[in-house]
């Protein structure tokens, strides 16, 4: 029977040869994460369950990134919840501040997180993993607490969409820009119960930071995975990380889909989300004067050293508008030393941004960059819900980081060549 | 089954789970200081209004975005009864099912109930009846996975049972 790969990695993880699009499966689950907001809960209903060991130590992985380094009394003892717990069952992969970085970044780094996995945790950005060609999904506390228990979780198999783009990127648009003009094309439920799977000459010509942020978003169009299928930048990129086996799966060239969708990139010009939903994008260039408040470039969506880079390349010589705010998050300690290494946190530090530690932090809301009422920021992150970012009369617009580092220079949501322009006729002048 | 009987407070499209609960309360993950908050994000006075057994009713995509499970929490823990909406996002609906929140996909009682009818639901018989309107709608049925899931309790009772009987057998 032809199947896709979301298909394929459900069959191998029941021990079957096929599964059928509405099965319902308990699967097993290679990986497991929680954080600091979501761990706690699953480790309360695992203890009052009775449990007394993990499933497995080293498939556990345990990441204090919303709160942490603690922003206040409360979010100390949530994260002191997962240190606890870590300790006391020794959990391999538990990360404290230091070695800490936003989770969807960070295990795709560390090679914890590899092709053919079935990986669930407890956020719904867990889709990421998705870009390795793994089935990954968010799930709740009391599903991750089930799985530490039995080390597996219920399903029902989800119908695929297959999305496919071809042709060359315009200049600025990145990954980002495919996932919010997707969104926008089929809307925030667009996706509902189901498989993304994205393929197509422009997906396979991406680095693996831009497919990490298209399986970011796969859940701001309500589905349950976004999966890339593996290919040569795929296998280079885990063969330096991986440290056990991991299985190539490739869907079948007569698979089933319930839909699919073909976009040319021509016609994808960089893209800016309008608040309050993912939905909303448009080009920046249909855009009206937008002034902002702050732009926040990082998170498991655009938290990457590439992201960094190329908001190094509009930033470089620039300073940021005097009404802006600018904070820059790298989202693991490699990323933070990566940038700094390479001459970009001078560049950032001279426009006048502030850099962070890796954390969640402002993306929902937390802390780092709260907003007060009135106030707009563009944002690298994937949601721009009422109140998501702060105030409840705050509003949050979504790019990629170099229409970020463009708006911060001028003040308001613009286009990066408005930026790089003026630099050309700056040296003309001179 | 528990009966179900309340009044219904209505809400638009894609409620989200940051209007649910917004974040700056995630710093706890205790139901009841949850529950004090719930539909911060949206409706200040909900938790004011609301009297216990009471029922929301939402539109398409009820529950998006963060998998935070503080939401149906804080929705439990409020003392909402049942949650009927035209459709749910995923994660939310899972997560009800799993902590043992009723929850009902119904386009037409979504679209059709009014804020302030008294509406009760019977899940045995799959009906939804709207006592004001004096309306019935059929519930379609769950799936029969997810109908021992719910009357096991949710998901770890479930596991527990299984693993009980699981015991028994060896």
């Amino acid at each position: 029977m032809p199947m896709t790969i979301t298909e394929k990695i459900l069959a191998a993880h029941i021990g079957k040869e096929a599964v059928c699009p509405d099965d319902f499966i308990e699967a097993r689950v290679d990986i497991a994460l929680g954080n600091d907001v979501t761990a706690p809960i699953a480790i309360r209903e695992f203890e009052s369950f009775g449990a007394k060991e993990v499933f497995d130590r080293d498939r556990l992985v345990l990441v204090p990134d919303h709160y942490a380094p603690n922003k206040d009394i409360k979010s100390a003892e949530q994260c002191k919840i997962l240190r606890d717990f870590a300790r006391k069952h020794k959990i391999t992969h538990y990360f404290e501040i230091g070695s800490m970085g936003v989770e969807h970044a960070l295990l795709p780094e560390q090679g914890i997180v590899l092709p053919g996995d079935l990986i669930i945790g407890a956020d719904s950005h867990t889709c990421t993993y998705g870009a390795l060609g793994a089935f990954s999904t968010g799930i709740g506390s009391t599903d991750l607490a089930a799985v530490m228990i039995t080390g597996k979780i219920w399903f029902r198999v989800p119908r695929s969409i297959k999305i496919c783009f071809t042709g060359e990127l315009n200049p600025w648009v990145s990954g980002k820009d495919l996932i919010l003009y997707t969104i926008g094309k089929i809307g925030v439920d667009g996706a509902l119960y189901m498989s993304m799977e994205f393929t197509g000459p422009t997906i396979t010509a991406l680095d693996m930071d831009s497919r990490f942020s298209i399986c970011n978003m796969a859940i701001e169009a309500g589905a349950k995975n976004g999966i890339i299928p593996p290919d040569e930048t795929t296998l280079q990129y885990v063969t330096e990380r991986a440290k056990r086996e991991y299985t190539v799966y490739q869907s079948d060239s007569d698979a089933q889909y319930h839909q699919e969708y073909s976009f040319k990139t021509e016609e994808i010009q960089p893209q800016v989300a309008l608040p309050p939903l993912p939905e909303n994008s448009k080009s920046v260039e249909e855009l009206e004067d937008i002034v902002i408040d702050q732009v926040v470039i990082g998170s498991c969506t655009n938290g990457r050293i590439s992201d960094f880079r190329q908001a190094a390349k509009i930033l470089k010589g620039h300073k940021v508008d005097p009404r802006v705010r600018l904070i820059i998050i790298p989202a693991t300690q490699n990323i933070y030393k990566q940038a700094m290494e390479e001459g970009l946190f001078s560049i950032f530090l001279d426009a006048g941004a502030v850099i962070s530690t890796p954390t969640c932090g402002p993306c929902l809301g937390g802390y780092m960059g709260v907003l007060a009422a009135g106030e707009r920021a563009l944002a690298t992150t994937n949601r721009n819900f009422i109140g998501r970012m702060g105030h409840l009369e705050s509003e949050v617009y979504l790019s990629n980081p170099a229409v970020a580092a463009a708006s911060a220079i001028t003040g308001k949501i613009s286009h990066p060549k408005e930026v790089i322009s003026s630099i050309a006729k700056e040296a003309k002048k001179t | 089954m528990k009966k179900i009987i309340g009044k219904a407070w209505k809400y638009r499209d894609n409620i989200n789970t940051d209007e649910i609960i917004p974040a700056k309360f995630l710093n706890t993950s205790d139901p009841k200081e949850l529950a004090q908050h719930c539909m911060a994000g949206i409706d200040e006075g909900f938790t004011k209004k609301i009297s216990l057994g009471d029922i929301i009713v939402g539109g398409q995509n009820f529950g998006c975005g963060s998998s935070r499970e503080h939401a149906p929490w804080a929705i439990k823990e409020a003392g909402i009864s049942c949650v009927i909406a035209k459709t749910f996002a995923r994660i939310f609906y899972r997560n009800a099912i799993n902590i043992g929140l009723p929850i009902i996909e119904s386009k037409e009682a979504a679209e059709e109930i009014q804020e302030k009818d008294i509406v009760e639901v019977n899940l045995d018989a799959g009906k939804i009846i709207n006592r004001t309107k004096k309306k019935e709608y059929q519930i379609t049925a769950y799936p029969e996975f997810m109908q021992k899931l719910i009357s096991a309790g949710g998901l770890l009772n479930y596991i527990s049972s299984k693993m009980q009987r699981g015991r028994a057998k060896g």
